[in-house]
């Protein structure tokens, strides 16, 4: 400490040493904080489904339009992305690029998968007649679980990026942060969807 | 007006000749808007002005440049959202005695739903954003925000959405529906043209800047403060833009949702908010409120920090209350969440659930009124020094506290039912969003102006703002307070009852001192422009202030500080005066700081193209300028180069520079 101070006063104002914060050090609460707000959308499709899922307008209900087993078969792929992610990560902290690539693609085969089945089940639905357009009920319906489709499509979007940028400049501390918070966000998709899956599904079929 | 063509063509969707609007009126704007922009693009055209605007301003990631920015955009959209005042001001005065007054009720609707979308979202929103911006990092000592770059984005996303609602003025309409597009009237049975759509994509793209330009400041806050500044040492301004942007972050999200259910009740017929296939309209009114209640805390929690700084710096003495402050402003925060439903007590959902609503309204008087207290016990027994920021400030505590009362007047739910949507309730939250977002930002304005330019603003012209401010403030607003309890409604555009005439005319003359108070302010800044010679500071500290802001030069350097202030306790500038350590002595290092870029501008400008598109139905525009946007914002994160340092014999001649000054203001 070289700062000018007076005899009487050992306290120092002002610190003249380099320093050196972390490069992103913000990057993750940054996300998470992104993350709650994100949560927070989900919570207001959540309140709506909740105050209109019980609105058919004389149309059909969950009972004649749901096919819990195929939802079922649905949920199963994206948990084990999450499982996959997972690896990816541990496979990062491990050094192993090879590795982290390998699980990010599986990890990105189980999201495609998720989407297709999920892109089957609108179709499905709105051939029955049953679209957006037919109830409240279905309005929230689709805006719930579209939305939450939305965002798997774009997280994927964003795998693929970030595979890209793996395979070009490596684990470098950029990309693992970017890894930390796209991983964050897949979680996070998980967790939205097994509240879907509960509240919609589930309790629709009761 | 002049038929609508609805047909739609592929080129350019509903968009035909019919768009131009039948007004003379818009017509006359148009031919002032197009000479006074042609003159301004001529201008920066001659005078070579274009590269240093966008190398310097435009593709900036300094904090304070886009703190000035907002500012900029916040004061010219004040000129438009004030324009549209006077106009129905006058047509109130104008519609009597069976006259039509000069607008049509196509025309009236538009400007009363614009004048309030324009006041709340792109006059009062970058307002208090640019403080925080300003100001955050150099409170907590820091040398920018968490994420620069995604702070230049924010700010050209609020341009874009400002931009749309603009756009509206000449092509097309605005929606008609009032400032918050309640369905099933802002549902396209009712609206079926693009008025509604222009509100909806200009707050939906403006929405994206806010929530990440909230996520940037609150993790700023948390992440970046100077060593031994604990949150309790916070100085209040950066305490209430913490509370502030914790509420941006869990309250827009709310507005984007309901506004994408609106939307998708618009573009793809489905039944959110509509009357039949069981849509529920008080669902939208609801939601828009559990948004819109927590939003005019986050207007006004910033100007109750403003008030805090000046009240302790011109009284010469440290906040009182401080604690009770921070409690109080945290208090807020949570109880704006609990009072949503008192906005439309007339809902009719029972008196136990009015009852709650009514109780939680009258607690948020509480912390409010401490905050009041403190403010004046710190007053209390201090060299008081009566200049600009002082005066607006006193004039706020006068008139808040009215526009309180009336506050809790109207949280009383029998006294709601006679009140609600009357005049009553305009004057009651112009009573407050005037007397204390426009009155806190004026004194902001003129307290920090020699911070960011390094001089002062001139006093006379300042003067002559502020009593034509306050007097005209009275007078447009207590008529309307009158006016209300006698059962005038809002949004009303002729009038069969002489009798109220003269309250309108009353405040009609209010609205001309108004104006005359923007006026002078205009001219203040031109005068102290013009002679900023006489009025420069060199000291960088004009008010003798305590907090670290004032530990730098004005304006200051891009890094802010060449070394980082360690914080010993609250008001660490002052201590920093009485230690005798305002100058640190050491070598100079390199700084680390982030590359401009102007990706931001590229991208807002694809999502406002895009959301003109969607406007007018323009399907293949929109696929694309969306498209564009993904594309841009992937490769944007291909560019892993994104910081630099400045060397160190820079840092030592602008330090060397900060010396000379100093030097020059003890001479």
């Amino acid at each position: 400490m070289t700062t000018m101070t007076t005899a009487q006063d050992p306290i120092q104002h002002w610190d003249t040493e380099p320093h050196h914060h972390a490069e992103g050090a913000s990057t993750n609460i940054g996300f998470w904080i992104y993350l709650m707000s994100d949560c927070l959308m989900f919570a207001v499709l959540f309140a709506v489904f909740g105050v209109l899922g019980q609105s058919f307008a004389a149309g059909p209900g969950p009972k004649a339009l749901f096919d819990l087993e195929l939802v079922a078969l649905n949920t199963a792929f994206l948990l084990l992305s999450s499982i996959t992610f997972g690896f990816a990560m541990l496979a990062m902290f491990a050094g192993n690029k090879r590795g982290t690539l390998g699980w990010l693609a599986v990890t990105l085969l189980f999201g495609l998968a998720f989407l297709m089945v999920e892109i089957y089940e609108f179709y499905h639905l709105i051939h029955l007649g049953a679209g957006p357009q037919r109830s409240a009920f279905l309005s929230s319906f689709f805006a719930l679980v579209g939305t939450h489709g939305l965002h798997v499509g774009f997280g994927s979007i964003w795998l693929v990026t970030l595979m890209v940028q793996i395979s070009r400049k490596g684990l470098i501390p950029a990309n693992m942060r970017r890894m930390t918070c796209l991983s964050m966000f897949w979680h996070f998709l998980d967790v939205i969807w097994i509240g879907v899956f509960t509240f919609v599904y589930l309790l629709g079929m009761i | 007006m002049a038929t609508i063509d609805y047909s739609t063509t592929f080129l350019f969707g509903r968009l035909n000749l019919s768009a131009i609007p039948q007004e003379p009126i818009v017509w006359a704007t148009f031919a002032v808007v197009a000479v006074i922009g042609i003159a301004v693009l001529a201008a920066l055209t001659r005078y070579r002005l274009w590269g240093y605007l966008w190398h310097e301003w435009f593709t900036s990631v300094d904090h304070k440049k886009i703190g000035i920015m907002y500012m900029v955009l916040a004061l010219i959209m004040l000129l438009r959202g004030f324009a549209d005042a006077v106009m129905m001001r006058l047509q109130s005065v104008l519609a009597f005695g069976g006259s039509e007054g000069y607008l049509n009720a196509h025309h009236y609707d538009q400007i009363f739903t614009a004048h309030g979308v324009i006041m709340i979202f792109f006059v009062a929103m970058p307002f208090v954003t640019g403080l925080m911006n300003y100001l955050v990092p150099l409170q907590i000592g820091a040398r920018d925000v968490s994420f620069p770059f995604l702070n230049n984005f924010s700010f050209w996303m609020t341009v874009g959405g400002a931009v749309i609602v603009m756009a509206s003025l000449f092509i097309g309409e605005f929606a008609q529906t009032g400032w918050l597009a309640f369905p099933p009237l802002s549902g396209i049975g009712y609206s079926p043209w693009v008025g509604v759509d222009y509100y909806i994509w200009g707050l939906q793209v403006a929405g994206v800047g806010t929530t990440l330009s909230g996520i940037n400041l609150l993790v700023t806050i948390i992440k970046m403060r100077a060593p031994g500044m604990t949150y309790m040492r916070l100085p209040v301004f950066t305490w209430t833009a913490l509370c502030t942007n914790v509420l941006i972050v869990a309250s827009f999200p709310v507005l984007t949702v309901t506004l994408v259910l609106l939307t998708l009740d618009r573009y793809l017929g489905t039944s959110f908010f509509t009357n039949d296939l069981g849509g529920n309209s008080m669902l939208y009114i609801n939601l828009i409120w559990i948004w819109g209640h927590p939003e005019v805390y986050i207007l006004i929690l910033p100007l109750f920090g403003v008030f805090s700084e000046v009240t302790a710096t011109f009284s010469g003495k440290r906040l009182f209350g401080y604690t009770s402050m921070v409690y109080a402003t945290v208090c807020i925060t949570v109880l704006s969440y609990l009072v949503w439903l008192h906005h439309f007590f007339t809902m009719g959902s029972g008196a136990s659930v009015n009852a709650f609503f009514g109780i939680t309204t009258m607690i948020i008087s509480v912390p409010t009124g401490a905050k009041l207290f403190n403010w004046l016990f710190t007053m209390y027994r201090g060299r008081i020094r009566f200049e600009l920021p002082m005066m607006w400030t006193v004039a706020f505590m006068l008139t808040f506290t009215v526009g309180g009362m009336t506050g809790v007047l109207l949280a009383v739910p029998p006294a709601d039912f006679v009140l609600h949507n009357s005049l009553f309730l305009v004057a009651h939250f112009h009573n407050v969003i005037i007397g204390g977002v426009l009155f806190g930002l004026f004194a902001a304005i003129n307290y920090w102006w020699p911070k960011a330019f390094g001089f002062k603003l001139d006093v006379f012209w300042g003067k002559v703002s502020f009593w034509l401010w306050v007097v005209g403030f009275w007078f447009a607003f207590m008529p309307l307070y009158i006016l209300g309890l006698m059962g005038v409604t809002r949004r009303l555009r002729v009038f069969d009852d002489p009798d109220l005439w003269i309250w309108f005319a009353l405040s009609g003359l209010g609205v001309l001192m108004v104006a005359g108070g923007i006026g002078a302010m205009l001219v203040q800044f031109g005068v102290s422009i013009w002679k900023r010679e006489e009025l420069t500071d060199h000291s960088g500290d004009p008010w003798d202030g305590r907090t670290l802001e004032w530990a730098t030069s004005s304006p200051p350097p891009a890094y802010n500080f060449a070394f980082t202030p360690v914080v010993h306790g609250l008001d660490a500038w002052t201590d920093m005066k009485r230690d005798g350590q305002t100058r640190p002595r050491a070598p100079h290092l390199p700084i680390h700081m982030p590359k401009n870029t102007g990706t931001g501008v590229i991208l807002s400008a694809l999502a406002t193209i895009c959301g003109f598109a969607l406007v007018w139905y323009i399907w293949w525009l929109a696929a694309l300028s969306f498209l564009g946007i993904i594309v841009v914002a992937i490769a944007h994160s291909f560019n892993y180069d994104r910081d630099y340092h400045i060397p160190v014999d820079e840092v030592d001649r602008t330090e060397a520079a900060r010396d000379r000054q100093l030097a020059a203001t003890k001479a």
